[in-house]
């Protein structure tokens, strides 16, 4: 193509995303289209993609395509093969996209759909898809090494220690922040709690189909398998419409919790291949599929968002969770924009996959737009429902009252407008007995899909489209769950097998077992908090999650940049240098609010003291007298957390700044581990010669 | 057209990880059939069971 027509284009590209990021970031009308939305992102992460990315793999990096990758070098045909880049692709893709994007943006939406637009498209393009892209490269330089492991060697020991340590916590509370969004959709939910509990006997029966009867089919199997998830949908219609069915699958909060961490314990004990590998199978396509169909409907249907740009809430003073818009929309929003488990996995399967290094920023850059585009659809489907509508569902009971009529004056009184009677039609067009106080985000987001799919694909069949809705949310959220307890188990296992080496052993059972257990303990004990939690624990677990993987991503991107440094690549150690400096500032004063702020629906210490003095002045009424011990005990001990993931987080700061000084001081340092150059024989011979 | 439908068949199955076992046979003829008392390549079953351990061992999901 003629050079001067490419300029053309991406000229034409530029002033397309700089109109509709301006039309976006200006409006403050009634409702904008979604369309402005998929413009500036597509624009944006064209931009990024084509120049930035590119830049960064020529210059910074010096991607060597004539280089043999791990891949090429350490071929066994089982995990270290040279793969064509589109499967890398959907490999890394599908390992890095979890429900993360989906709740994030939905949660954020509560200062309106301005900031966390802006920082969705700003901190995947400059943060989130550098670091991925740049771990992919040094990871692939060193043998496909860990994130731990490359933090040992280029930084010192502690930073390898910080990321393991930072890797397993972050699981705990991952699931059990997952697990409680899980609950509040089914929480007397006959449809939606016989529709998720029919997956596990469909994976199970996939499972069987894949490991005896016809081995190796992954297509035939999940096309069975996503057939009978869709027969579970509607079945679960009819089991809500029978009277005496309905009994069966009708349950509270609590009660489920105890059944998903029943579930959780037993599917990390059963082998992979009966529960686990076909569920995460069928959470695969189900994703994809549904991804897609919405990318689609929302093309299709064009909707509008009513959410206003900004709201009130920005001073801090939010239902969903406390906190200002400073620092706490970047905390909220990780997997979409900066998401520090994407560096373990960008140095975990992907770089033994990698056939060349030309891929890297395909595979790298190139995922995390895609995430960051999922991030993007969630939050349309979050922000076209009516402001009123939205936070009738994701307000708690402890904010605005447990009765729907004190719920709608609060909602009111904050200027959004809704009634009763629109939420009773609403939950009984989704199939729902009632749709208030449904927190963490996935029923929303669920009724959010639901109204886009049934206005582009057909409007009687809301009910479905809704639970369809949420069987997605939850097949993927309860196979992270399973696929975290068992990474968490293993961990765990390598950990202790340093003391006593029997358990180390991944295959004992009794190994298993135990720590099995004690992950399941882990996590269930905050998913039990966050359930009886009148605040609705999204509160409590969301922000602690955030800070946790944006300290990892501090943790990945100081590693990145000491390489850099120690390259002799320091005026380009920018590219993670600043969104490591901005990642620092946004997680040190969001736990430092989260410790010290007086606000109880901020600080961890301040609303355990709040509790203790009401419970020993005799002001609380008796079933929140009775659970307020264990919840002043847990927000005593997330205060903690928080202060063990600063104290981390600054200690491998000030290692990498230390190697840093070294090396411009022209100290001796741990040398540089990259593996020496071979000469790739997959490439073609004229390039070798 | 049929040779269209044919190739992107081809590459949903490669995509899906369906061929995975095809692959590996294609590798184990090219690397490791030639020697004297070469391994005889793994049966599907065995070679799906391992494929499968491979991928749920360690670090590969994420949030």
């Amino acid at each position: 193509m003629h050079k001067n027509f490419k300029i053309i284009i991406w000229i034409i590209v530029l002033a397309l995303g700089i109109s509709a990021v301006c039309a976006i970031a200006l409006n403050r009308g009634e409702s904008i289209s979604a369309m402005w939305f998929i413009a500036a992102a597509g624009c944006v992460y064209a931009i990024a993609y084509r120049f930035y990315a590119a830049w960064i793999a020529a210059s910074v990096l010096v991607v060597d395509e004539t280089r043999a990758t791990p891949a090429e070098r350490l071929d066994n045909g089982r995990d270290f093969m040279p793969t064509n880049k589109w499967v890398v692709f959907g490999h890394h893709f599908a390992a890095i996209a979890g429900p993360g994007p989906l709740i994030g943006p939905t949660l954020a939406a509560q200062f309106g759909y301005l900031p966390g637009t802006l920082w969705i498209l700003i901190g995947a393009v400059l943060g989130g898809a550098v670091q991925d892209m740049v771990t992919l490269f040094f990871s692939t330089r060193r043998n496909a090494r860990s994130l731990g492991q490359m933090a040992r060697d280029e930084i010192g020991p502690i930073g390898g220690a910080a990321a393991l340590i930072g890797t397993f916590l972050i699981m705990i509370i991952l699931i059990a922040v997952l697990g409680l969004v899980v609950v509040n959709a089914m929480k007397h939910s006959p449809w939606a709690t016989s529709t998720v509990a029919a997956t596990i006997p469909i994976a199970m029966l996939v499972g069987v189909y894949m490991r005896n009867f016809r081995p190796g089919r992954v297509l035939e199997a999940s096309l069975l398998g996503v057939a009978l998830l869709l027969l579970a949908v509607v079945g679960g219609g009819w089991i809500n419409h029978s009277q005496a069915l309905r009994g069966l699958f009708d349950y509270d909060g609590l009660s489920l919790a105890w059944m998903i961490i029943a579930y959780g314990f037993a599917a990390a004990v059963m082998p992979v291949w009966l529960l686990l590998a076909p569920r995460d199978y069928l959470s695969t396509f189900v994703k994809l599929g549904t991804v897609i169909l919405l990318a689609i409907a929302i093309i299709i249907l064009q909707p509008q968002i009513h959410m206003p740009a900004l709201t009130q809430f920005t001073d801090g003073t939010g239902p969903i969770f406390g906190g200002k818009l400073f620092p706490f929309v970047f905390i909220t929003i990780a997997c979409g924009a900066i998401s520090g488990f994407h560096a373990l996995i960008a140095s975990g399967t992907t770089p033994k996959l990698l056939g060349n290094e030309r891929d890297i920023r395909m595979i790298g850059y190139g995922a995390m737009l895609l995430e960051s585009f999922v991030a993007i659809m969630a939050m349309i489907a979050a922000t076209v429902l009516e402001p009123g509508v939205f936070f009738a569902i994701n307000s708690p009971a402890g904010v605005v009252g447990k009765e729907a009529v004190d719920a709608i004056a609060k909602i009111n009184s904050w200027g959004f407008a809704v009634t009763v009677e629109q939420m009773n039609q609403l939950a009984q067009d989704m199939g729902e007995s009632s749709l208030f106080a449904r927190t963490g985000g996935a029923p929303s987001l669920a009724v959010g899909m639901a109204s886009i799919f049934g206005s582009a694909f057909g409007k009687g069949m809301l009910a479905i489209w809704y639970h369809f809705a949420i069987m997605f949310e939850a097949i993927f959220i309860l196979t992270t769950l399973d696929a975290g307890t068992r990474v968490g188990r293993f961990m765990l296992q390598d950990m202790l097998g340093n003391i006593w080496p029997k358990i180390g052993q991944t295959s004992w059972m009794p190994s298993v077992i135990l720590t099995s257990g004690l992950v399941v303990s882990g996590w269930g004990y905050f998913l039990y908090i966050g359930v009886i939690d009148p605040n609705g624990g999204v509160n409590i677990l969301w922000p602690l999650f955030g800070i946790a993987n944006q300290m990892l991503a501090a943790i990945a991107l100081c590693v990145a940049t000491g390489i850099l440094v120690k390259s002799g690549k320091l005026k380009y150690a920018w590219i993670t240098g600043v969104p490591l400096v901005w990642l620092i500032i946004v997680t040190s004063t969001a736990a430092w609010q989260k410790i010290f702020s007086e606000d109880i629906r901020v600080g961890f210490f301040a609303a355990a003291n709040d509790l203790a003095t009401k419970l020993a002045a005799g002001a609380l009424p008796p079933e929140k007298a009775a659970v307020a011990p264990q919840l002043i005990f847990n927000q005593q001990l997330d205060a903690y957390l928080t202060m063990f993931f600063v104290v981390v987080l600054w200690v491998v700061i000030t290692d990498m700044l230390y190697v840093t000084y070294k090396y411009l001081a022209g100290k001796p340092l741990l040398p540089l581990t990259e593996v020496a150059h071979e000469p790739s024989r997959l490439v073609e011979n004229w390039v070798r010669d | 057209m049929l040779k269209k439908i044919q190739h992107l068949w081809h590459i949903v199955r490669r995509l899906t990880g369906d061929d995975a076992y095809e692959v590996y046979l294609k590798h184990h003829l090219e690397f490791h059939a030639a020697t004297i008392d070469a391994p005889p390549p793994l049966s599907r079953k065995d070679f799906f069971k391992l494929w499968q351990e491979g991928k749920w061992k360690g670090i590969k999901r994420c949030c």
